[in-house]
């Protein structure tokens, strides 16, 4: 069907390369215009972060009182200084990655179980009708008062600190892989039908990544959660990790300890939200713009 | 392409004594009534109607998605009872598969059919060559013009050989020039694959313009009105559709449309809104004065 090219319609259009190639300038020039956004919002978030180190600071120095008591706030320099400190000591290693562990495996285990069953409730209603009243029931218990429970149900700590990390981000995962499912557009399993697919197919080529974003937000989420609920379990129950790294701190008056152990799980949060991200850029390419 | 158009002639579309009614709390609600339609072997035929008569519904039943309350649907004297890659429909809204790119979505139905990858991939890219869509194979769908991914929903179709082709409103969400662009395609590969086609729409001039018969339908609950018989010579040119013979089927098919519309809207026309269409009511119910 050329003719329908030959009149044209709107559509991405080859641009056609410039006889010479431009000079640096030019180019450099162009790069700065389509990236204006990006480059400005860089440069803004690197000095509202410098501001709030310096607020930190002057309020820590000054131990301002207002309200507010900064008297006992260690600085932003004293967190350096026991930051530096740390990254030589073994023992804070093993805190960080027991942590990272626990997430690994809580997490991992809540993925693996909550996107099937989501997928499967999303398609059978019976196993919805079934399942769906006990989640509910169980759903708004916060994680954090599942430890006694839990540390009846396990036979050892850290079985129960991985159960409550599983437990916190098991609902969001869950909660929106039904939501995904529930958006799945009719039309296009009725598409898939007409090409001949049968119910696996339609499950797995159409269900499933019709559904993946929706997933991912729940991953995101639940790896947020994941997180609260770890240093939650932490605090109360633990021997190691970064929860009760930062909560020896404050018995041991070690007020420098408290921000580094809040910053460090700040950091791991966020760098763990960073892979899930990436993992979704990863599996839904269509998503990229 | 070769194994689509080696097939002898068939795709006979019978449907017989059809109605399909659907349950509400106010009791059976009657859709489609008394509705006998046929379509032969590489026909092309179109349904038209006013919104809401159920042409959507009559096409959704051959394709197999809905269920007949009575009567049968049969495509070369075999019952339908479910949807089949035997035939391809295309969506208004596209249905395109987001997460496939062009080809892996004209692909999907071969694949479905058990097709090797290397027989598949090769089958596409030639449909799109077809299509003057080689280009993009690789892009995804969102990336397409309305026009373009209503080609690779139109060449998805037809990638599996199916007997017929049904189309639901299929150029409905496209500009007035790209539609006619759609429409020659169209009619280019119909007359090129022999296939029969069954063809939803609500634009007179696009039904006329594209078919060998049109069936009109009545408003809710739909039956069929009128069945007129298309005499222009293919192939069609644009320039037809200012001849007179066009005009005089188009005049025809317009004013027992518009009969039908105003009856689906009757309830909710007053006398003032009537003055538009020159028509006094004078207090009069609508009904009476038609």
């Amino acid at each position: 069907m050329p003719a329908a090219d030959a009149i044209g319609e709107a559509g991405p259009v080859p641009a056609t390369p410039p006889a010479t190639s431009p000079a640096f300038g030019t180019l450099a020039l162009r790069w700065y215009r389509l990236n204006r956004g990006g480059l400005r919002a860089t440069a803004i978030g690197i000095i509202s972060l410098i501001v709030f180190l310096l607020a930190w600071h002057l309020l820590t120095t000054y131990r301002v009182v207002f309200f507010v008591r900064f008297t006992n706030v260690p600085s932003p320099l004293a967190v350096y200084a026991s930051f530096t400190k740390a990254i030589h000591d073994p023992k804070f290693l093993l805190h960080v990655l027991l942590s990272c562990r626990r997430i690994f495996f809580g997490f991992s285990l809540a993925a693996i179980v909550a996107v099937p069953l989501g997928l499967i409730m999303g398609r059978f209603k019976l196993v919805h009708e079934i399942i769906f009243p006990v989640a509910e029931v169980l759903r708004p218990i916060p994680a954090i008062a599942w430890v006694p429970m839990a540390i009846m149900l396990w036979p050892t700590n850290e079985q129960s600190i991985v159960y409550i990390t599983f437990l916190g981000s098991f609902f969001p995962i869950l909660v929106n892989t039904l939501h995904g499912m529930s958006l799945v557009d009719p039309v296009l399993v009725r598409a898939a039908q007409c090409l001949g697919a049968r119910e696996r197919s339609i499950f797995r080529d159409v269900y499933f990544p019709a559904s993946l974003p929706h997933i991912f937000t729940g991953l995101t989420v639940g790896m947020g959660v994941a997180w609260v609920s770890l240093i939650a379990a932490e605090m109360i129950s633990g021997q190691y990790g970064i929860g009760y790294f930062t909560w020896e701190a404050y018995s041991l008056v070690q007020y420098a300890d408290i921000a580094l152990g809040m910053i460090a799980i700040g950091v791991l949060g966020l760098g763990s939200s960073m892979l899930i991200r990436g993992a979704g850029q990863l599996v839904m390419p269509w998503r990229l713009k | 392409m070769s194994e689509i158009v080696a097939k002898a002639p068939q795709g006979h579309i019978e449907v017989r004594n059809f109605s399909l009614s659907y349950d509400s709390i106010e009791g059976p609600v009657q859709a489609v009534t008394e509705t006998q339609i046929h379509v032969k072997p590489g026909e092309f035929v179109s349904i038209v109607g006013p919104s809401g008569c159920g042409k959507s519904t009559l096409l959704n039943a051959v394709a197999g998605f809905l269920k007949p309350t009575t009567g049968i649907v049969t495509v070369d004297g075999e019952k339908v009872n479910g949807p089949s890659a035997e035939r391809g429909m295309v969506f208004q809204q596209y249905s395109l598969f987001p997460w496939k790119t062009v080809r892996e979505n004209v692909e999907f139905g071969l694949k479905m059919r058990g097709m090797p990858r290397s027989q598949r991939e090769r089958a596409a890219r030639t449909l799109l060559g077809l299509a003057g869509l080689e280009a993009f194979e690789k892009h995804y769908p969102e990336k397409l013009s309305g026009g373009m991914k209503q080609r690779v929903g139109i060449v998805r179709a037809l990638a599996t050989g199916p007997k017929v082709l049904l189309l639901d409103e299929p150029f409905g969400a496209l500009d007035a020039q790209t539609r006619v662009i759609m429409q020659q395609i169209l009619t280019n590969m119909w007359q090129r694959l022999k296939i029969s086609v069954l063809f939803v729409t609500h634009d007179i001039d696009e039904a006329i313009f594209l078919s060998d018969r049109v069936y009109c339908m009545t408003a809710r609950p739909g039956s069929i009105k009128a069945e007129i018989p298309i005499p222009l010579e293919r192939p069609r040119q644009q320039s037809m559709m200012m001849s007179s013979e066009f005009l005089a089927l188009r005049r025809g098919l317009m004013s027992l449309i518009r009969e039908e519309s105003i009856k689906a809207m009757g309830g909710e026309i007053t006398d003032l809104g009537m003055q538009g269409l020159n028509i006094q009511l004078h207090g009069a119910s609508l009904a009476d004065v038609i």
